[in-house]
């Protein structure tokens, strides 16, 4: 196929590779600009046609693993996403995710979040013995939706890179991971609040949060961790009032 | 250079971190905390394909429902391809499996009272597919991956790209692993390995599946002279969006959706499938079984009742008469897909759809608790067939399958460990060998001849026109003449990016390698099976064979590298080979 008469659009996009590159630095491609084609559509185009030493993470492109975040135009977005007509006539600036250091590319270490999700101890916590065996635990739609909305996080970072306390603090544990600790705290089968709350309280938890919001706003499944950590930070302050009235074993 | 010595030894090693390596994680953990356990993903586990399942989970759990009846379901949907045995164990654990989930905080939907509630699927009688709305498998994979968190002691190798199994002596001692993020080839010792890694979807060219679903599982154990069993079975849904292949889920069907054809007609009345009624009839019309609804799909392209876009034939799925708040509340991803994807509103609009490629039926031949025929090596999920899909699956029994299979084949693997030795010292030199394959052919070469996406394209053309929807035997054949081609060709394969660290292009071409290797088994099965039974339609045989065919079929690979089939029977315990009926009555 000629490729001769259709509308193009320039890809400024950010290279990086650690064995011989001391910064990032830009690499210019021009790809198709075709109706449903999204930023990442344009970037495999590059990978498949022009530059196989491109690298990015991909998967589902249908917006549910997470893996294709990048910052388009300076935004994190999935790239999946995020349509190349969008940003017509370009050229759409690509680059990896904020406030990771970068692999390689268009590739950011995650591992700081992986290290600490465990930490939030994001699973059902129970104390009696009931197994399986007893069968569900009753839920109604209504408990279901209170929890709802936090449940959706995909994990997929972009929160993290736009919010600008991680950017200077990395010891905060960030959005994500405190909006998974209030979806379990919501969940009318956990009884894990008050273990939640104890690693959370520590000054590195919610505090340093200054409702910037960030993270809301860029969330791509609306999950609203903003608001997560404000119920926190409630929780959090009614704990230190109760723990200066209240000798320990009357805390709960 | 690795020199192929081993940097890390467990006791189980999962591959794959989606719902069937997690399930088996978990249960091994459970089982026998003093075991050692390693996952090892290509991707973070949270990224694995069951995070793109919508309709649901099939299990018997309302009143009025039955095993038996999800066991028929399953048998005459697998066109009794299916092994009764297998059948008859999933369906009993499935409940208990998705109750299980239910503890580990998997956002079931609920009925008023606060009961599980179920929804209709195709193929299935009854009500019986549990669902978190229409996001199951993130909900699942989620869920899963969290709880597996507890497990403090799981070791985990995320972006671990198993390119090699280590066997010696008829048993596995381990893995050849690129550790993506610097290129560093690993080996790993282990008593017992689980394969876990998923389908193989991209082995065609428009497919719902992700980009990692490239049967990596399967080439490493028919590599390393296990077999594949019932290969020539892939799965077509009917209904994924044209250009992306976004699978847009059967649950749509389920809540009362119809298929249209360009005369706003409900095309499936002409296929033996039932009569259209208003609201959806079990096993009926929309909600019959996968492969018959493509197969009409097919039929109507023939007579000229589709309509045309950019991107091929379509039908129409319409949403429309169940209004806002069903959409909402039951399919909401599905509306969100539509939206962004299509830019139209299935509230007012159609929805345009056509088959695409969904489900690898086929995979790792093993027994009932996922052994493989190499001892200490096992496989669950969609990597393998044990089989309880046959020649078709049902929607929502493939997200059960991984819960049960994965659990049995972590208990087994973990059984398998506790008596099992240390690894023999010939696994050193097989592991150099691989770091050489990876190192010097691949990364080293200087003189490519071939790129892997031109390849790739190539074959993913030619397995769509010998092996899609229908097929018959000379389409096969020019199918296999082009596969061995491009085997040929693939020893031309260089790798132009020379950096160790995140090499995606490396791991393109080793993805590549896999899916050649498991494509010309998928083709020496279809040509063999000279009949048609669910999935697998051949024009020059249209008939259902069971005095010839009603059994499976295993591939092993020759020493040299050719497919040879051999035939296994098909365990028939309660339900004797009968017609598959749906939309009326059995006569």
């Amino acid at each position: 196929m000629t490729e001769t008469n259709e509308d193009r659009i320039g890809l400024r996009v950010s290279r990086y590779r650690p064995e011989t590159d001391t910064r990032p630095g830009w690499q210019e491609y021009d790809v198709p600009l075709r109706t449903e084609w999204t930023v990442l559509d344009g970037l495999n185009h590059v990978k498949d046609e022009v530059d196989p030493t491109l690298s990015f993470r991909w998967s589902c492109r249908m917006g549910i693993c997470g893996s294709c975040g990048m910052n388009v135009n300076g935004e994190p977005r999935l790239t999946c996403g995020a349509f190349l007509s969008d940003y017509a006539p370009g050229p759409v600036r690509i680059e990896p995710l904020s406030n990771f250091p970068v692999v390689r590319d268009l590739v950011v270490d995650i591992d700081d979040f992986m290290q600490k999700l465990p930490r939030v101890k994001p699973w059902i916590i129970r104390d009696d013995d009931v197994t399986v065996v007893d069968g569900e635990y009753l839920q109604t739609p209504d408990e279901l939706d209170a929890y709802k909305q936090f449940s959706m996080c995909i994990n997929c970072m972009l929160c993290y890179s736009a919010c600008p306390v991680y950017g200077l603090d990395p010891t905060f544990i960030g959005p994500a991971a405190i909006a998974l600790a209030e979806r379990y705290d919501l969940d009318s089968r956990d009884r894990g609040a008050r273990e939640r709350l104890d690693v959370l309280i520590e000054h590195e938890g919610v505090w340093g949060c200054t409702f910037v919001g960030e993270c809301t706003r860029v969330c791509p499944k609306h999950v609203d961790p903003a608001g997560a950590i404000q119920r926190y930070k409630l929780k959090a302050a009614q704990e230190n009032v109760k723990a200066f009235l209240l000798p320990r074993g009357a805390r709960r | 250079m690795s020199d192929g010595s081993i940097a890390a030894a467990h006791d189980v090693l999962i591959v794959g971190g989606g719902g069937a390596g997690l399930r088996a994680a978990i249960a091994i953990a459970e089982v026998d905390p003093r075991l050692d356990v390693a996952v090892v993903s290509k991707v973070y586990p949270m990224r694995s394909h069951t995070v793109s399942a919508e309709g649901g989970a099939a299990g018997v759990i309302a009143e009025g429902d039955t095993l038996d009846e999800h066991a028929y379901d399953t048998v005459s949907g697998s066109d009794w391809l299916g092994d009764q045995d297998a059948i008859e164990a999933f369906v009993k654990e499935a409940p208990r499996e998705l109750l299980q989930l239910e503890h580990w905080g998997c956002p079931w939907s609920r009925q008023e009272d606060g009961h599980i509630a179920v929804r209709a699927f195709g193929g299935m009688k009854k009500m019986r597919t549990w669902f978190a709305a229409d996001k199951t498998g993130f909900h699942m994979l989620h869920a899963l991956f969290q709880t597996s968190l507890k497990y403090a002691d799981i070791t985990r190798y995320d972006e671990g790209f198993v390119t090699r199994l280590l066997v010696d002596g008829g048993r596995v001692h381990g893995v050849v692993a690129i550790e993506l993020a610097t290129g560093k080839v690993h080996t790993i010792a282990a008593k017992a390995v689980v394969l876990a890694t998923g389908g193989c979807g991209k082995v065609f060219p428009f497919t719902t599946n992700a980009n990692i679903n490239t049967g990596d599982g399967m080439a490493l154990a028919y590599h390393a002279g296990a077999p594949l069993k019932d290969m020539e079975f892939v799965q077509y849904h009917p209904t994924g969006l044209p250009f992306t292949g976004i699978l847009i889920t059967e649950a749509t069907r389920a809540e009362g959706g119809w298929l249209l054809n360009k005369d706003g007609y409900r095309y499936l009345q002409d296929y033996d499938l039932g009569t259209p009624t208003p609201t959806p009839q079990l096993r009926s019309m929309e909600l019959g079984p996968r492969d018959r609804l493509s197969q009409a799909f097919v039929h109507e392209v023939e007579k000229g009742r589709t309509l045309d876009s950019p991107y091929g034939p379509v039908v129409h799925l319409d949403l429309r008469h169940l209004g806002a708040k069903v959409i909402d509340t039951r399919l909401p991803f599905v509306r969100e897909l539509c939206l962004k994807y299509e830019r139209i509103d299935p509230v007012t609009q159609l929805i345009p759809v056509r088959p695409v490629v969904h489900y690898m039926m086929g995979g790792v031949h093993t027994d009932i608790d996922g052994a493989t025929p190499i001892e200490g090596l096992f496989a669950a999920g969609e990597t393998a067939c044990v089989s309880i899909n046959g020649a078709n699956r049902l929607g929502s029994n493939s997200l059960p399958e991984c819960l049960v299979f994965g659990a049995r084949a972590g208990r087994a693997a973990a059984e398998h460990a506790s008596r099992a030795g240390g690894p023999p010292s010939a696994i050193t030199k097989q592991a150099a060998d691989e770091g050489r394959r990876i190192e010097r052919d691949l990364l080293g070469k200087e003189s490519a001849t071939e790129q892997v996406a031109v390849l790739r394209e190539q074959m993913q053309s030619a397995m769509e026109e010998s092996a899609g929807i229908y097929r018959n035997g000379p389409s096969i054949s020019t199918g296999g003449d082009a596969l061995a081609e491009l085997q040929q060709r693939m020893a031309g394969i260089g790798v132009a990016d020379t950096s160790r660290s995140f090499n995606t292009e490396l791991a393109a071409a080793l993805e590549l390698a896999n899916m050649l290797d498991i494509a010309e088994p998928m083709l020496a099965s279809a040509l063999r099976r000279e009949e048609s039974r669910g999935a697998h339609q051949r024009t020059d045989f249209p008939d259902r064979d069971d005095e010839r065919f009603l059994t499976h079929q295993l591939v092993h690979r020759g020493s040299d590298g050719a497919p040879r089939v051999e035939r296994m029977p098909v365990t028939i315990t309660r339900w004797p080979p009968g017609e598959r009926v749906y939309g009326r009555q059995v006569t």
